[in-house]
């Protein structure tokens, strides 16, 4: 069965991929998608077996990898509660994707294609998720980058959609050089790369020292730190998060599978999954907590002023990533993952009702020119405003039971340590700004005027993805097909929290998680956040309330005051809308100074030095040559002469001078 | 003293060529009408048909006759065996062209008869005088041939220069052989050998520089070439074709007798000559040629730089270096005379053309033709698997394993050079405009390219014989 869940969605890009054109789109979808539906139905119930049941965790061994000296690796399915936590997540979202694009794409000539990408990606999650050894999830790694790279430069003809692809690649690529520094240095510390060998090593290496750089350092520390670097880049944590907003010239389900609930998940997936090892670095920790409590502060206030509908949801993904890691670096590993977990709903059904809108208005994604869509689009309204509710975190929707647990286990933190106090307060007013752009996104969109100015240039700009509405521009529902996936993930959303709240982070743990997750014998985070001042519980809700009355005041009560705002604090505007400068900077440090290295090495080192001396400069000598070779043959006869004359005399002298021997 | 019929059984290809020359001599003078060819040429390749398979006949231990002047022995057979292929594939290819150019005069088939027959003495020459009756029979000949084309201007220059220069040559040689026989008191090879015992002084090496001169003007290697490419871009084609394939191949055979039958103690002493003029040959074949427009100019530094290469087998001294070179001899005459033949397939109407612009689309004007010609070129170039590489190969071994590192290492970079050269006519002949198409070539022409190249494109599959023969020729020589 496990092999199954894992292996279908391969089947499914295998028969997609190579007998799509021949196929035609139709089956291809049809074949994706029932494979995808059945690869969930499949997880759903090894979910309630592992999870929810009594059946014991195993390791379904498929077959040997490399076997090299020490190095063995084996191709196996990890099967324990976390797994099949994400086999739930990444399954139930993709083939709720799946079908939604039915819909969604049902214009674009080469669906095969996407679809066959669908379904690699899903694979390479499912590998990355199953893995029994940090190579099989590199493995797994790699192809989620390599799918996310082919879905978001899906339409390759757009320069922006290309360039954002090679983004996503690059900045992953740098994650991924810290990840497999990390899998190095664990295989020089253990011996191994298997997840059991390596977590029964961890308590051994404690307090280890290694040399490197010409100082000591501690072992685990350095191993977490590489480790985590590699879930920075996927998880588009601070520095390494410029990718992900780029990342949405995608098609738009593209961004609800890989920016909602899969890819960037991984990151979290991977701390987790490798929690024996942190546990054993508490400077790691520490550092996760800051990384994560920062870039949840620091795209919320991008969040505020983006004017593109899927780039403030981007960020908000971006921002609720930062609580997770929050959570796991204050060691809830449950709790980050139960976050993941309930995000996946909400911000797969947020990105899918984006879809919608975007469908409905016609691939404009400008909110600007939105607003008053809620009576001609009444079903998407209701799934969004679901959506951000639970991102908000209203009370009794999916968000509420795991961000405020995050803000609350936090602030059991900072009863000790000073990143503690950091993440409380950061991720607070996180909490504050989270409510504000959700809320102004849904007030934007659906309510005040109506500013649809259908120009026929914007919709021929976007001709490409064109859903060929004919000449009927007003805003329209979408069809079934995208609405089922919007009704269901809608309902997750609502109630994913309330139901498994106790198993993920309550008293159900034990009995939920079993030994799937590690706590030191000293982290009783879970007991602790349960115990902390009732007052403390509230201020989420305080910071939801807050924003979402700002919003609806700036908004919706006194339209114009953004603008008001905006321009008292020209400058405060400007670093949040071009995203605290970011891109400008990394241009400036990397991108730039590469291309001028590039370009040094290009015309200067091949150009000039290597074809200059080599193949062009020497047969620029050899013309030379050539030319003063031909110009000795005048054709005068006592010229020819001379020559033969000069030919015995230097034989001569040479026998003269050197002597015979 | 062996009785003359002894050594004219020794001799029977000379013999041969000379009666038959003077028989075809008679019969053009008395019986050809306006001093018309006739059926000279026919009668020509007959003879010199029949002198080269007499080679075939008795053959034997090496035999030394005519008082010692004149020696048979399998290396003498086997470069007899190329120049009588040089003269009778030449024969071949201008009988149409000489009509066409309406010089098909009688004399011409009875010259180059007399001057193969000075090449085979020449081969066979066992004493200084034998060598030098051999070469001025030859040269003589070669002189008259060289402008036959007499009211062409160009043909006329070059027959002057050819023969101007050819007389300050047979002058160093001579110099060179009466300095030789002054220090050694006899002509004969062997007792030179004898006289200088393994010990060169001075004057013998001043023998030695100017006899070597006088024989590096026939191989036309640097710098002593300085004639060839006005002599083969002037002469008729047929004539040229013949200068560059028999006429090499006397020139050399006599070069690497001498040097090895008189002076075999002194390898060091001649191979440093040796070296200085191969390598220089070398790179003025494969610079020079570079530049060329006309083909057969282009011909002629590729045949200079070919003796270069040649030279760099005989450098290394060796037993092994002597076969190297007769196998490169062998292959550079077929690739030569295949190109020759292709050359003389360029006419335009009635218009025989040189230049290598002509060549160009030749591919889609006449595939056939382009994709012989073609296999010459990259043949001539060394690319394996045709019969030029293995050609190269031979004589670089050869030097390798003679310890002569930096001459096999220039020798190897010079031929980088001049693939240059022969690959841009490959890529004018399939990647340019096409010029304008060339008339049907004569069925003699077109056979001699074709088998040309067979045996180029095919030697890889059967070199066997070729390597025996030329192992049996070498070993013979030493």
């Amino acid at each position: 069965m496990y092999t199954a869940i894992v292996f279908l969605p391969l089947l499914g890009f295998l028969i997609a991929g190579a007998f799509g054109r021949s196929l035609g789109p139709r089956p291809s979808e049809l074949v994706t998608t029932s494979l995808l539906v059945i690869s969930a139905i499949l997880s759903w119930i090894a979910f309630i077996h592992v999870g929810l049941g009594e059946a014991p965790a195993s390791t379904p061994v498929l077959g040997a990898w490399i076997n090299s000296g020490a190095l063995n690796i084996e191709w196996a399915l990890r099967i324990d509660t976390l797994t099949v936590v994400m086999l739930v997540v990444v399954t139930s979202v993709s083939c709720l994707v799946h079908l939604y694009s039915i819909g969604y794409m049902h214009e674009d000539p080469s669906r095969p294609r996407f679809f066959a990408y669908l379904s690699l990606f899903t694979f390479a999650m499912l590998m990355l998720v199953t893995a029994d050894n940090l190579v099989q999830m590199f493995f797994g790694w790699e192809g989620v980058g390599l799918a996310s790279y082919l879905l978001i430069g899906f339409w390759y003809e757009k320069p922006s959609a290309c360039a954002a692809a090679i983004k996503a690649f690059v900045v992953n690529r740098v994650g991924d050089f810290g990840f497999a520094l990390g899998i190095f240095l664990v295989f020089a510390l253990t011996g191994s790369v298997a997840f059991d060998t390596i977590f029964a090593a961890a308590p051994g290496l404690a307090g280890k020292q290694i040399h490197i750089f010409g100082m000591n350092a501690d072992a685990m520390t350095v191993t977490c730190l590489l480790l985590f670097m590699g879930a920075m880049g996927k998880s588009a944590q601070f520095l390494l998060h410029t990718w992900l907003p780029d990342a949405m010239e995608g098609p738009t389900p593209v961004s609800a599978l890989i920016h909602a609930a899969t890819m960037v998940t991984a990151g979290v997936f991977m701390v987790a999954r490798l929690s024996p090892l942190f546990e054993q670095a508490p400077v790691a920790l520490t550092f996760v907590t800051i990384v994560g409590a920062t870039t949840a502060f620091f795209a919320a206030t991008i969040g505020l002023v983006q004017n593109d509908i899927k780039r403030v949801i981007a960020y908000s993904t971006c921002s609720q990533l930062g609580y997770m890691f929050v959570a796991l670096g204050v060691g809830g590993y449950s709790l980050g993952i139960f976050h993941l977990f309930t995000h996946a709903f909400f911000k797969a059904l947020l990105f899918l009702g984006a879809g919608s809108v975007i469908h409905a208005m016609h691939h404009e994604q400008d909110m600007r020119k939105m607003g008053g869509l809620r009576k001609d689009i009444p079903f998407t309204f209701a799934m969004m405003t679901i959506g951000t509710l639970a991102l908000t975190g209203f009370p009794f929707t999916a968000g509420y039971y795991s961000k405020d647990a995050i803000i609350e286990a936090a602030y059991a933190t900072s009863l000790h340590s000073g990143a503690g106090v950091y993440a409380f307060l950061l991720t607070v007013i996180a909490a504050g700004f989270t409510s504000f752009y959700s809320w102004r996104l849904v007030f934007m969109t659906f309510f005040g005027e109506r500013h649809v100015a259908h120009d026929d240039r914007g919709h021929a700009a976007h001709a490409h993805d064109d859903h060929g509405h004919g000449h009927d521009h007003a805003p329209h529902e979408s069809p079934l097909v995208m609405l089922i996936p919007l009704a269901l993930l809608g309902f997750g959303a609502l109630f994913a929290g309330l139901v498994f709240s106790s198993s993920f982070i309550g008293h159900g743990y034990e009995e939920f998680w079993k030994k799937a997750l590690y706590s030191g014998p000293g982290n009783h985070i879970l007991y602790a956040m349960h115990e902390i001042p009732e007052a403390v519980g509230y201020v989420p809700f305080v910071m939801m309330a807050g924003g979402f009355l700002l919003a609806l005041y700036v908004y919706v009560i006194a339209p114009g005051t953004a603008k008001r705002i905006a321009d008292a604090n020209p400058l405060l505007y400007r670093f949040l809308l071009n995203k605290w400068y970011f891109d400008e900077l990394y241009d400036l440090i990397f991108v730039r100074p590469a291309f001028w290295l590039g370009r040094l090495f290009w015309k200067g080192g091949d150009g000039r030095i290597i074809d200059g001396l080599g193949p062009d400069g020497i047969s620029a000598r050899v013309i030379d040559v050539t030319n003063r070779v031909v110009r000795l043959q005048t054709g005068y006869l006592y010229h020819y002469a001379f020559a033969m004359l000069i030919g015995v005399a230097a034989l001569i002298s040479w026998y003269l001078v050197g002597g015979v021997r | 003293m062996t009785p003359i019929s002894f050594a004219l059984a020794h001799s029977l290809p000379e013999v041969v060529l000379a009666v038959g020359a003077l028989a075809l001599l008679m019969l053009g003078v008395f019986r050809a009408r306006d001093g018309r060819d006739w059926i000279i040429s026919e009668c020509a390749i007959a003879v010199l048909g029949l002198a080269f398979l007499l080679l075939f006949v008795g053959a034997g231990p090496k035999v030394v006759v005519f008082d010692g002047a004149f020696i048979d022995d399998a290396y003498g057979r086997y470069m007899k065996g190329l120049a009588l292929i040089g003269s009778i594939v030449t024969l071949l290819l201008s009988l149409d062209y000489m009509r066409r150019e309406k010089i098909d005069l009688f004399e011409f088939p009875v010259l180059v008869i007399l001057a193969t027959l000075g090449m085979l003495m020449l081969i066979s020459a066992q004493t200084l005088i034998s060598l030098y009756l051999g070469l001025e029979l030859m040269s003589l000949a070669l002189y008259v041939i060289a402008a036959f084309h007499r009211d062409n201007v160009r043909a006329s220059e070059a027959g002057l220069k050819y023969f101007a220069l050819g007389a300050l040559s047979s002058g160093m040689l001579l110099y060179g052989a009466s300095l030789l026989y002054g220090f050694a008191g006899t002509v004969s090879l062997q007792g030179i050998a004898a006289a200088i015992n393994g010990k060169a002084n001075i004057g013998v090496i001043f023998g030695l520089v100017f006899m070597l001169a006088g024989l590096s003007f026939k191989m036309s290697v640097v710098p002593f070439h300085m004639w060839t490419p006005d002599v083969y871009e002037g002469a008729p084609t047929p004539v040229t074709a013949f200068f560059a394939s028999a006429a090499k191949m006397a020139a050399v055979a006599i070069t690497m007798r001498l040097v090895v039958t008189a002076f075999p103690g002194v390898t060091d002493q001649w191979r440093q000559i040796l070296i200085f003029v191969s390598i220089l040959s070398m790179a003025l074949g494969a610079f020079a040629a570079i530049g060329q427009t006309n083909i057969k100019r282009l011909m002629a530094y590729s045949s200079i730089g070919h003796m270069g290469f040649a030279l760099v087998g005989l450098a290394a001294g060796t037993e092994q270096g002597v076969q190297g070179v007769l196998v490169y001899l062998s292959i550079y005459l077929t690739m030569t005379l295949g190109t020759f033949a292709a050359i003389l397939s360029m006419r335009v109407g009635d218009v025989y053309v040189e230049k290598i612009s002509d060549l160009a689309g030749l591919s889609r004007t006449n595939g056939t033709m382009a994709l012989f010609l073609s296999a010459m070129m990259l043949s001539l170039a060394g690319i394996p698997p045709l019969a030029g590489f293995f050609a190269k190969w031979y004589v670089f071994n050869a030097a390798i394993q003679a310890h002569l590192y930096p001459l096999a290492v220039i020798g190897v970079l010079m031929s980088v050079v001049a693939c240059f050269y022969y690959l841009r006519i490959v890529k004018v002949i399939y990647f340019d405009e096409p010029a304008p198409g060339f008339e049907r070539a004569s069925p003699a022409v077109t056979a001699v390219l074709i088998v040309a190249s067979l045996l180029v494109v095919f030697f890889s599959f059967w070199p066997g014989p070729l390597d025996v023969a030329a192992a049996a020729a070498a070993k013979s020589l030493f």
